[in-house]
């Protein structure tokens, strides 16, 4: 259970029992910790991304014998060189904004992520990602990054542009708002004029209610008054006009909004996107335009490369930091309909204003032996060669500015990850 | 007529979607027992409700030219949600959303494998009236809604739309597809920490050539294909057969089908599958705040196994149960979008307002029917309260109260409500059935009553404060409960 008002109430912070003057009180609060303008935005790659389609060890015989259809050729890879295991690696053919981003020196692609014993269940995977625990349970990783910060702390400090609250977000502290569609983010009236005002009120005031000793509904009450509080700064990113043309997709507008966000200088300091069909199972088909794999690739790109050229205008790229993950990658050989099913360690991207572009880590050797050191599984799946944690703490504690091992609960911090 | 507290209005609200004023009449003159057995057996009740669909007195439906529910996604969508506000077996319409959770199952990827039309047939034609008797996977779940497992596990197998959900018609000798095995383990039947990943790799294999075919008039059906069928024995970790065995025997392609059969029986009869599905129906009938007792569990685990997987003694069991029935189970659930919607129409009213009018705002609270974010269902619970989903929820209280508006007001004058501002709120607060409120609450409503000047009962004020009152009163956190 998540409840965050009870530990509010009982950490004793009086501010929000009063509380007319919340959201005002909250602005300026929101002003005051935004002040660093840093921005994470966390990225989901929903359904286990094929990170062999997307980078691809294009000199390797056995990737393309284990992949006799879907394997990208290599003639069609957009080469970007090798890594430190001299592996040449091309990114998939449709992915030239970020071949441009990478080329910038702006893209890190950090190869073979992931743990010991890797979950292939997308739900224990996700929430193990989530929360940088093995069992996948407790707060998010950036909830508990949240929870580091001085209380009381406003709800507008993180952005989760899907429906429900991502596990990722999961916080003590905070009921991080859901706004998958700034315009639609308002608090309507059956009635208008002062009928219509008097019902805001009075929501507002009803809202600022703790209902002592029921914490399951001072859950929702905490949601409710994180929603009011909310609305107006909300409204001004609605208003947002973009210097550039977003890509009419779910993840496109997503980027917008947080594009709006954080040229509207509303105090959001963390982000929440996802884009979701990396469950290929069948039919993932990469390299015919439409296939599904290919589709994929040209959501993310398009999305990723109106955002860079946005916010570069707008003189915010240096304060952002995307990255990415998924909660595993899939099998090396394809399978009987012409897809892929679930496997281990995957590839994460970071882009940013500050980020080192290049390849970290290297890239599994494809081989079938089944002792081949970088594979699991009987060579089925690529084997993990940085923790997943190891990424996380060198953002925690390089970009945040707060400390890894008091919210991952260890020290993951390793060498040759300078990616930020 | 709701008085929070009532047992009959605890019941109605788990084992249905709240109450209509004629149900709180019908069920109130039971006990709770005979009222549990009434809403249990409910093969007793005729099945008509769809025949008031378009008929005066009920929640109408919008489409695009004629209502098509068993073709048109949405249109079947506004027919589920008539079920849930107009049937007299609510838990029958209760159950099937159960069990459309613990299936889930997604329109978009069936109707992206053939077409918006046969991907709505899939889901949710009734057979009776599709041209080729195409019966969907939420009809054959209502169907079996207390039906018994083994069978409601078994058609899931051979369901078209489970077919191209979890990629079966795909599942081929020389490339066995692990999804559907996984998920019947994972998500289905024994849950995580139950099954290994060998468990999946021979399960995959259990269910090669469970695919699809084309019968002569078009339809894509379960077909057992003995070619693509992988013949060797399969090991599993877990007991498959009731003497403890594991082992699947190597078996003739032409009779592999015996394979997934054993394995079905298996699952079904599986212990951790008991106490999974027992798990569950804790936390959807019972209560979201606490766990649920080992000894309850264990309870509703061997009423399960002792009656061979019916679920109708099952639910009984847990309709019955002194857990159930304890005042600490009383609005201990975060009401589902639908849950919340349906009531709020039974509550307020549904003169003139069309099933049309929820899709969008359910849609923004998280709960698209018919199309679950994954095969794991609704992530409920807490996770339905991010603030954009509040705000929906009060947005569809609002949009609601305003549709009702003139009938709210015409009621209450005519029960004799409108004499002052506190009669009118005592009045809602009793047709709405809320969670206990806290004294502040309760005055910020009564001082919301006189924001704009004082009482004097006209009928413009009378229309803009029932609306008004309504308004605040389903959008309260008291509301969201269930």
């Amino acid at each position: 259970m998540k409840i965050t008002r009870r530990t509010f109430v009982k950490s004793g912070v009086a501010a929000f029992t009063v509380t007319f003057a919340a959201p005002e009180f909250l602005s300026d609060l929101a002003r005051a910790q935004g002040s660093t303008k840093r921005n994470l935005i966390v990225l989901n790659l929903s359904g286990g991304n094929d990170s062999l389609s997307m980078l691809i060890p294009y000199n390797d015989s056995n990737y393309y014998s284990r992949r006799p259809t879907i394997g990208v050729p290599a003639g069609q890879v957009l080469q970007i060189g090798s890594d430190s295991s001299n592996v040449a690696l091309g990114l998939h053919p449709r992915l030239t904004g970020l071949k441009q981003i990478y080329d910038a020196g702006r893209l890190a692609l950090i190869q073979r992520t992931g743990y010991d014993n890797q979950s292939r269940s997308h739900f224990l995977g996700t929430d193990i990602w989530s929360t940088g625990d093995p069992n996948g349970s407790g707060l998010g990783w950036v909830g508990r990054y949240l929870d580091s910060l001085a209380s009381p702390v406003d709800p507008l400090i993180g952005w989760n542009t899907t429906g429900s609250l991502p596990h990722v977000l999961q916080s003590n502290k905070v009921a991080v708002p859901a706004i998958p569609n700034a315009a639609q983010y308002s608090f309507n009236s059956p009635n208008t004029g002062t009928e219509a005002t008097a019902e805001r009120n009075s929501a507002v005031r009803i809202s600022s209610h703790i209902p002592v000793n029921r914490p399951e509904l001072a859950f929702v009450y905490d949601s409710s008054q994180a929603a009011m509080a909310t609305l107006d700064r909300v409204a001004t990113v609605a208003a947002y006009s973009p210097s550039t043309t977003y890509p009419n997709t779910g993840f496109g507008q997503a980027m917008r909004a947080v594009a709006g966000a954080m040229a509207k200088g509303i105090g959001t300091k963390v982000f929440y996107v996802t884009t979701g069909g990396f469950d290929t199972h069948s039919a993932q088909n990469p390299n015919a335009t439409n296939g599904a794999y290919y589709n994929l690739m040209a959501t993310l790109n398009d999305g990723l490369l109106a955002f860079y050229n946005d916010v570069k205008n707008q003189g915010l790229f240096e304060d952002t930091l995307i990255l990415s993950f998924s909660e595993f990658g899939r099998r090396i050989s394809e399978n009987g309909s012409g897809g892929t099913d679930h496997g281990a360690a995957s590839v994460m991207i970071a882009m940013g204003g500050r980020v080192s572009g290049g390849l970290y880590g290297t890239a599994p050797n494809l081989n079938t032996d089944p002792k081949n050191p970088t594979l699991e599984n009987s060579a089925g799946d690529v084997h993990f060669e940085t923790d997943f944690r190891s990424v996380y703490a060198q953002v925690i504690d390089n970009w945040l500015g707060a400390n890894s091992a008091a919210i991952l609960g260890a020290n993951y911090k390793k060498s040759g990850l300078g990616f930020i | 007529m709701a008085s929070s507290n009532s047992a009959i209005g605890h019941l109605l609200r788990r084992a249905g979607f709240g109450g209509r004023p004629d149900e709180y009449g019908y069920y109130g003159q039971m006990s709770t027992s005979q009222a549990v057995d009434a809403l249990v057996n409910y093969d007793s009740v005729a099945d008509d409700v769809d025949a008031n669909i378009g008929k005066p007195g009920f929640l109408t439906t919008t489409s695009n030219g004629a209502f098509s529910p068993n073709t048109v996604v949405n249109d079947a969508r506004q027919r589920w949600v008539f079920r849930m506000v107009h049937s007299n077996r609510p838990l029958q319409e209760k159950m099937t959303l159960f069990w459309h959770n613990h299936f889930a199952t997604g329109y978009q990827k069936i109707a992206g494998a053939t077409s918006a039309a046969d991907g709505t047939r899939y889901m949710a034609a009734k057979s009776s009236e599709d041209t080729n008797h195409v019966r969907g996977q939420i009809e054959m779940l209502r169907d079996n809604a207390l039906g018994n497992f083994r069978d409601i596990l078994m058609n899931i197998a051979k369901d078209t739309a489970m077919l191209y959900w979890l990629d079966g018609r795909t599942n081929t000798k020389a490339k066995p597809q692990e999804n559907f095995a996984r998920e019947i383990m994972e998500l289905f039947t024994v849950g995580v920490g139950n099954y290994t990943e060998p468990d999946v790799y021979a399960g995959a294999r259990v269910f090669t050539g469970w695919n699809l075919a084309r019968s002569s008039d078009g339809v894509q059906q379960y077909a057992y294909v003995a070619a693509q069928h992988e013949t060797t024995a399969k090991t599993f970790s877990f007991a498959v057969y009731g003497d403890g065995g594991k082992t699947i025997p190597a078996r003739s392609a032409a009779d592999g089908m015996r394979d997934g059969e054993d394995f079905i029986n298996g699952l079904a009869g599986n212990p951790m599958t008991a106490r999974y599905l027992a798990g569950k129906l804790w936390k959807y009938f019972v209560s979201e705040f606490r766990s649920a007792p080992q000894a309850w569990i264990t309870r509703i685990a061997n009423t399960y196994l002792a009656n061979q997987y019916e679920m109708k003694p099952v639910i009984r069991e847990v309709l019955l149960s002194s857990e159930f029935w304890d005042p600490s189970s009383y609005w201990a659930r975060y009401a589902w979008p639908v849950e919340f919607v349906v009531r709020a129409i039974k509550e307020v009213g549904w003169n003139g307002f069309s099933t049309n009018n929820t899709l969008t705002p359910l849609s923004n609270m998280g709960q698209v029917l018919f199309e679950p974010p994954d095969v794991a269902g609704w992530d409920a619970g807490q996770t339905w309260f991010a603030t954009g989903a509040m705000l929906a929820r009060m947005n569809f209280a609002s949009t609601l109260a305003g549709n009702q508006k003139f009938n709210l007001a015409t009621t209450a004058k005519n029960a004799g409500q409108g004499k002052s501002a506190a009669s009118m709120q005592a009045y809602f607060l009793d047709q709405l059935s809320t969670a206990p409120l806290d004294s502040s609450v309760t005055a910020e409503l009564s001082s919301y009553m006189t924001a704009t000047g004082a009482w004097t009962g006209s009928d413009a004020q009378m229309q803009a404060k029932s609306s008004g009152l309504v308004h605040l009163i389903a959008g309260l956190p008291e509301y969201q409960l269930c």
